[in-house]
This record gives C-alpha cells, sequence and structure tokens, in this order.
C-alpha cells in the first residue's frame, strides 16, 4: 500500500497548486464578474462576413 | 490603457487537421469496435491470427477510442475555442505542426505494436516505454504552446473553458508520468515499477482520472464553449461553472478506487473512493445543468439544428453517467455490477453519448464555419443523430440485461447450496445480447461514416479560410513582443507567488526523490509462503500479458461466497507482491483464475495443452479464440535473465545463484512438464511441430499450473523455489 504516498504526495502538491493558482487568480479579479464573460464569448465579431449555421 | 487595435489570424489548419484525424479515427476506433463485439458472438472473427484476437484488438479499440478520437477531438475544440477566447493565435505555428504529427505518431506506433503483442498489461496505458516517453514530450509541446498562448493573450480575462483546459494539462501529465514509471528490459518489453495492490492502486488512480481529465474535463471545456456559440445564447450561469469546475477537479482524483471495491485493496482505502464518488454527483451535475440550462428559451431551435440535437443528448449523457458512475461506486451496488456487462454499459453511455455525441456535434458546426459553406446535407446529418441515437440504446440495454444476469447467474445457489450455473452456462445467455450490443455498435459506426461522406462534401463544396482575420486591441502589459522579458514581468511582480509555486515545483522533485527509499519496506502484509514465479513461470506470465488474457480473465477472487465456493479462497494483497504489473483484471467474459493451479480447480496439463489450442475441444460452447502460435513460437530463452535482473531491481528476491541457472532452471522445469505431457501424447492437440519443450505454451502451462498455489498448499510441492 506504499504506492498511496507517491499518490498522496503527487495529488497533494498537485491539489495546493491548483488552490494556489485559485487565489491567485481570484485576487487578480478573475472571478469578479461572473456574468458578463458569458457574454461576451458571444460577441465575436467576424470580420470577413456573416456566421455561418447549420 | 492602450487603443491600440491589433490585427492578426486565426490558425484554422491546425483545427482542420484535428478535425479530419479526429473523424478518420474515430472510424477506425469504432470499427476495432465493432469487431471485438462480434468476436464475442462470433469467435470466428479473431481469425486464427495472433494479431487479431480479442485479446489484442481490445486495446487497439480502446486506446484508438480515447487517444485518436477523443484526443484529436480535444486538440481540435482546444486550438479552435482556446485562440478566439484568448484573442489570440497560437504562440507557435511550429509546435502546433509538432504537436499535430507527434500526436498522430504516437498513435501508428499504438497500433502496430498493440497488435505485435507489445502491451504492458495495464488497461489503457498498454502502451509501452519508447512510446510513454513521446507521449510526454507531445504533451510538453503542447503544453509550452498552449501556455505561450495565455500569456501572450488579449482577453485578460480566462474563461470557464480555459480553466477545464489548464487543468486538463496539468493533470494528464501527472497521471501519466506516474503511472507510466516502469523497467525496460529490451527496447519494448518493460515491468511496472510497481506490483500488486500498489501497482493496482496506481493504475485505477490513473484509469478513473484519464476518464476524469481527458474524457470529462477538456469536453466540458468545449461544452462551455461549442453550445453557446451553437445556441448564440449565454452560459445558464457563469458563477455556477466557477463553482463545478473547483470542486470537480478537486474531488475527481480520489474516485479511484471505486475500481477496485471488494479487491484485495486495503478497505480504508476502498471506502474513501467510494465517499469521494458519491460526492462528485455535485460537480458533475453543475455542468449538466448548466450545459442544458443554457438551452432555456431556446429548446425549438434544438428542434431544428442537428448540433443542437447531438448537444443536448450528449449532456443528458454525461448526467446519465456522472449519476450512474457515484451509484456503481457504492458497495452493495458494486457487488452486483464488478466484472459484468454493466461495466460495459456504463462506459458506453458515456463514451457514445457524452465523448461521441459532443464530438460530432463540434464537427458539425466546425466544419461549415471554416469551409465557409452551409452543411452539405441536413437530412444525411439528422439521420446520424437518429441512427446514433439509436445505436447507444441497442448498446447500452442489452447490455444492462446482460450484466445483470451474468451476476444474479454468478451469485445463484439451488436450494441444496451448490452452485446452480458452471460459468460456461452464462456465457451461452450473454449470447444474445452481445449479438444486439453488436448491432448497436454497427448503428453508431454507420452513422459516423455517414458524418464523415457528409463533411468532406461539405468541404468540396466550401472555401477553406485558413487564416481567419481578427483584430482586438492589445492587452496594456503586451505591449512588448519580447517572450522572455514578458514572462519573467508577470512572475516578478509577484514574488509572495513565485516563493510558493517554487516551493511546490520543489516539493514535488524532493519528494519524488524521497518515496522511493520510503518504498523500500512495505506495509502490505508479507505472506510466507509466498514465493517469486520461477523463470518458465515468469516467461509464461508475459505470454499471458502479450495475448491480453487479462481481458477476459480476472484474477481477484472477491468474499463473497458465491466467489470462494466457485474459485476458492479470495485474494489476499500479500500474494500479489510480485506481480510486476498486476493482473487482477476488470471483466469476466471468462472465468477467474486467481487459483486457477490450486488442488480444488487444478486441471491436467494436457487439459490446458489442448485448451490453449482449440477452447472447445475441452469447453464447448467457449467463445474463447484458439491460440495456435504457441504451439509453433519458440519460448525466448535469452530474455530470461535479463528479466529476472529486471525483477531484482524491482525488489522480487531472486538469489543471485537463481539468476545466474535462469536459463537452465527454465529448461529443467519445461521438461519436467514436457514429460507429463509426453504420457498423453496421443489426446493431445498438438501443431505441425507435435510435442516440443521448446514451444511458448510449456511456459504459458507452467504459469498458469502456478496461480494462486503459494498459500493454499502446506508444502508447496512441485514448483521450484527460487
Amino acid at each position: 500500500m506504499s504506492a498511496i504516498y507517491i499518490l498522496i504526495g503527487c495529488s497533494i502538491p498537485i491539489a495546493f497548486g491548483f488552490l494556489v493558482v485559485f487565489l491567485f487568480a481570484a485576487r487578480k479579479g478573475q472571478f469578479d464578474d461572473d456574468y458578463t464573460p458569458s457574454l461576451r464569448m458571444l460577441m465575436e465579431d467576424d470580420v470577413t462576413g456573416k456566421d455561418e449555421t447549420v | 490603457m492602450s487603443t491600440n487595435i491589433e490585427r492578426f489570424d486565426y490558425d484554422n489548419r491546425i483545427v482542420k487537421q484535428f478535425a479530419i484525424a479526429t473523424a478518420l479515427w474515430g472510424a477506425v476506433g469504432m470499427l476495432a469496435g465493432l469487431i471485438v463485439a462480434l468476436q464475442l458472438v462470433y469467435p470466428v472473427f479473431n481469425f486464427n491470427l495472433p494479431y487479431t484476437t480479442f485479446g489484442r484488438l481490445r486495446p487497439l479499440h480502446t486506446n484508438a477510442v480515447i487517444f485518436a478520437f477523443v484526443g484529436n477531438g480535444i486538440f481540435m475544440g482546444v486550438y479552435y475555442s482556446l485562440q478566439r477566447l484568448l484573442k489570440a493565435r497560437m504562440w507557435s505555428d511550429k509546435l502546433s505542426a509538432i504537436h499535430f504529427w507527434g500526436w498522430q505518431l504516437i498513435i501508428v506506433a499504438a497500433a502496430l505494436t498493440l497488435v505485435f503483442g507489445f502491451t504492458t498489461g495495464k488497461e489503457y496505458a498498454e502502451l509501452e516505454w519508447p512510446i510513454d516517453i513521446l507521449i510526454t514530450l507531445v504533451w510538453v509541446v503542447f503544453g509550452v504552446n498552449m501556455f505561450m498562448t495565455i500569456i501572450r493573450r488579449r482577453e485578460r480575462h480566462l474563461y470557464v473553458a480555459i480553466w477545464f483546459y489548464i487543468a486538463t494539462w496539468v493533470t494528464v501529465a501527472m497521471l501519466h508520468i506516474v503511472n507510466s514509471i516502469e523497467l525496460p528490459v529490451s527496447f519494448l518489453k518493460s515491468y511496472s515499477w510497481y506490483a500488486g495492490v500498489q501497482d493496482a492502486l496506481v493504475q485505477w488512480w490513473y484509469g478513473h482520472n484519464a476518464v476524469a481529465f481527458f474524457l470529462t474535463t477538456p469536453y466540458l471545456g468545449m461544452m462551455y464553449y461549442f453550445i453557446p456559440k451553437a445556441a448564440n445564447r449565454p452560459v445558464y450561469s457563469y458563477r455556477l461553472s466557477i463553482i463545478h469546475f473547483w470542486a470537480l477537479i478537486f474531488i475527481y482524483i480520489w474516485a479511484g478506487p471505486h475500481h477496485l471495491l471488494y479487491s484485495a485493496l486495503p478497505d480504508w482505502a476502498q471506502s474513501l473512493g467510494t465517499v469521494f464518488s458519491v460526492m462528485l454527483i455535485a460537480p458533475s451535475w453543475g455542468g449538466m445543468i448548466n450545459g442544458l440550462l443554457t438551452l432555456r428559451g431556446a429548446w425549438d431551435r434544438v428542434r431544428e439544428d442537428v448540433v443542437l440535437k447531438f448537444m443536448v443528448v450528449a449532456v443528458t449523457a454525461y448526467g446519465m453517467a456522472t449519476f450512474e458512475g457515484p451509484m456503481l461506486s457504492l458497495k452493495n451496488v458494486n457487488a452486483i455490477s464488478h466484472f459484468t456487462d454493466w461495466t460495459i454499459a456504463h462506459v458506453h453511455v458515456g463514451a457514445l453519448g457524452w465523448n461521441g455525441f459532443l464530438t460530432f456535434g463540434v464537427l458539425y458546426w466546425l466544419i461549415p464555419r471554416m469551409w465557409r459553406t452551409p452543411i452539405y446535407s441536413r437530412r444525411a446529418a439528422n439521420l446520424h443523430f437518429w441512427i446514433g441515437t439509436l445505436g447507444i440504446l441497442l448498446y447500452a440495454i442489452p447490455m444492462y440485461w446482460a450484466g445483470w444476469m451474468q451476476s444474479s447467474m454468478w451469485k445463484q445457489f439451488t436450494p441444496e447450496g451448490q452452485l446452480q450455473y458452471q460459468f460456461i452456462e452464462t456465457v451461452n445467455a450473454m449470447l444474445p445480447f452481445y449479438a444486439i450490443r453488436a448491432v448497436g455498435g454497427l448503428l453508431f459506426l454507420a452513422g459516423a461514416l455517414i458524418m464523415i461522406w457528409n463533411l468532406m462534401k461539405t468541404a468540396a463544396a466550401g472555401n477553406f479560410l485558413a487564416n481567419e482575420p481578427a483584430e482586438a486591441p492589445a492587452l496594456a502589459r503586451n505591449v512588448q513582443m519580447e517572450g522572455k522579458e514578458h514572462w519573467h514581468r508577470v512572475i516578478e511582480r509577484r514574488p509572495v507567488q513565485m516563493l510558493i509555486l517554487s516551493l511546490v515545483l520543489v516539493g514535488i522533485g524532493g519528494l519524488i526523490e524521497m518515496i522511493p527509499t520510503f518504498m523500500v519496506k512495505t506495509n502490505i502484509p508479507t505472506i510466507e509462503a509466498v514465493k517469486p514465479y520461477t523463470a518458465l513461470e515468469l516467461q509464461g506470465r508475459d505470454i499471458y500479458i502479450r495475448e491480453g488474457c487479462y481481458t477476459c480473465h480476472s484474477q481477484m477472487i472477491r468474499p463473497f461466497r458465491s466467489e470462494t465456493e466457485r474459485y476458492g479462497e479470495y485474494s489476499k494483497a500479500g500474494e500479489f507482491v510480485y506481480d510486476h504489473p498486476f493482473q487482477w483484471g476488470s471483466k469476466r467474459t471468462g472465468p477467474d483464475l486467481a487459483r486457477e493451479g490450486t488442488d480444488k480447480l487444478r486441471r491436467m496439463d494436457s487439459w490446458h495443452y489442448n485448451h490453449m489450442a482449440d477452447p472447445t475441444s475441452m469447453s464447448p460452447g467457449s467463445i474463447m479464440p484458439a491460440y495456435p502460435w504457441l504451439f509453433s513460437n519458440k519460448i525466448d530463452v535469452e530474455s530470461t535473465i535479463p528479466k529476472l535482473e529486471a525483477m531484482v531491481t524491482l525488489g522480487v528476491p531472486y538469489t543471485a545463484d537463481y539468476v545466474t541457472n535462469g536459463e537452465a532452471e527454465l529448461k529443467k522445469q519445461a521438461r519436467t512438464i514436457y514429460e507429463t505431457l509426453k504420457v498423453d501424447e496421443s489426446k493431445l492437440l498438438t501443431g505441425d511441430e507435435g510435442l516440443r519443450e521448446d514451444h511458448e505454451i510449456i511456459a504459458l502451462i507452467a504459469y498458469l499450473q502456478r496461480l494462486g498455489r503459494d498459500i493454499t498448499q502446506t508444502e508447496t510441492a512441485s514448483t521450484q523455489t527460487p
């Protein structure tokens, strides 16, 4: 069962890394606006022409 | 604030390349799936060739659909959406090309090595060590390209899909590296560094997280881009997407042990897996809810638009699979489902419904867009949708039925307290369901082929836009285009973050160095009577792995009365300490073999000889393929000492004398088996070369006759103890 040392040993630093990234991103304001990103991604100006629909 | 509008192009060529690869490998992988499905009903489809047995084609199917079909699908979706969400072209066209061609090279290498029997014997990680290295290199190339594009972005805010792509990249890198730690013996042969229970745990930590971070997170990222785009509606709740993303990636890692319930894995680890698997319903359904409710107010468009139809079924299938999965992780449910076709049904609801249909939806949306022309035939696309949906139903429903029936039959006792059914009777009961499932798979494949035709016609009628013009203001920080300086500036302003990140990285490195020293003393309880395999048995085990026997036969007896009655003493952790890799298996298409060599179940050497030559000769009604090449191939005697030495490196206690005399020991045991067989020579189904002691079948017999003996014998009688 000592393989658990490797698994936890890898998972915890990675999870901790994710936590650090989360805090970093939150402090930089990534999650301040939790509404307009959903609209913004729809409005990509298509420089060459109209969107094609199926 | 800069008002400098920059003009640039999105790279559509790389998306086109990945899209074509996705569609073509999808057809190949599904065809492989159809063949293996047919092989279970009509064993003639094994074609009596080593390259095409179920044991070798099943890994070809799984690798093709996961890494070639879904893999290329991921890259297609990521390369398209990443550029547009970040308002930046991929950082390096060269790296994009290396990634694409590198990945296809991996697939071709996989296809060739798997049919030739070069396999590690670990599910979804079968590829041998040179290909593992190649995968790592290509994955790094992908990561560098992706992260540099993120750094050079013109849209500061990272849309939720990007988070999913980042988590995918990081976690897949970790999973692949950790599970692929293996000691090479020769150019295309290696042994897992882990053994037995350890190997099982690492394997399914990897295996379940392959589902999580290869089949789920990148596709959720794609869902968050392509559904809003296709429906022209914003994501239902962006806030929910943030919450469920973080919850998902934290919880998923711990779910792996649910593949090992009631096995020899320690109980506390099993319970951990169960608890986290059940918790996983919440973040998974967060994704499903978000995907489906995005279509609020647009359901009338789903009726008209085949792209949305595919995507709705995909998300629904995702919801079904992520409810079923946690249910299957409950020990009482798992006691019924494990080793049965219920697991197969569950896999394919997710694979065909979620991964398959979302891929199709994205292809139908992307191809017309990139070729600036409507889809060639909406009717054919709709036909694909209905055929595919019917295919999923005809796949899953028979498999549910078969799984329940199989499990019930295995567990059934007569009123007198005997097992009601012989194993072969349960196999026969499955055949009608296997047949219907093959029809389901055929329909799914047919739909995919219709799609390929339709998309080819669409592309032919259109005008491919290789570089799509775009414009966006530069980010204030992005004015200098010096890559290195920019990266440093970002980090330099945040010394605290830099410190923490450095510590994390160093910590990982330190752990990797320190842990092996801890691992020297294992805390799996050692069983005195358990000894390493003999040289001949080791060769036989490698043949067992090569032929993929574990794809149909398990080696893990669970502590249920129905199993101990049928197979003998349930499997203990300490029995597997020398198994590099473990071979517990995931499925019982054939009976469990963990105690095949014990007095309770043991058969004569001649039975095994004839059974491998023609299974139906010893087991009428068997669907197992024949293995005639074992009766002409010679045992690779020269590899014996290198293999023993590798095992010693991995901690198996062969004495130095035994290793030096490895070849002699092998030949001595082979002769003993040969002498036993010679007595019954007239009854043997020998090949063209007749009975010989240097044929591979002798080694395989030695291995099979050793299985499970050590703890059930009072003396370890006929086997040599090294």
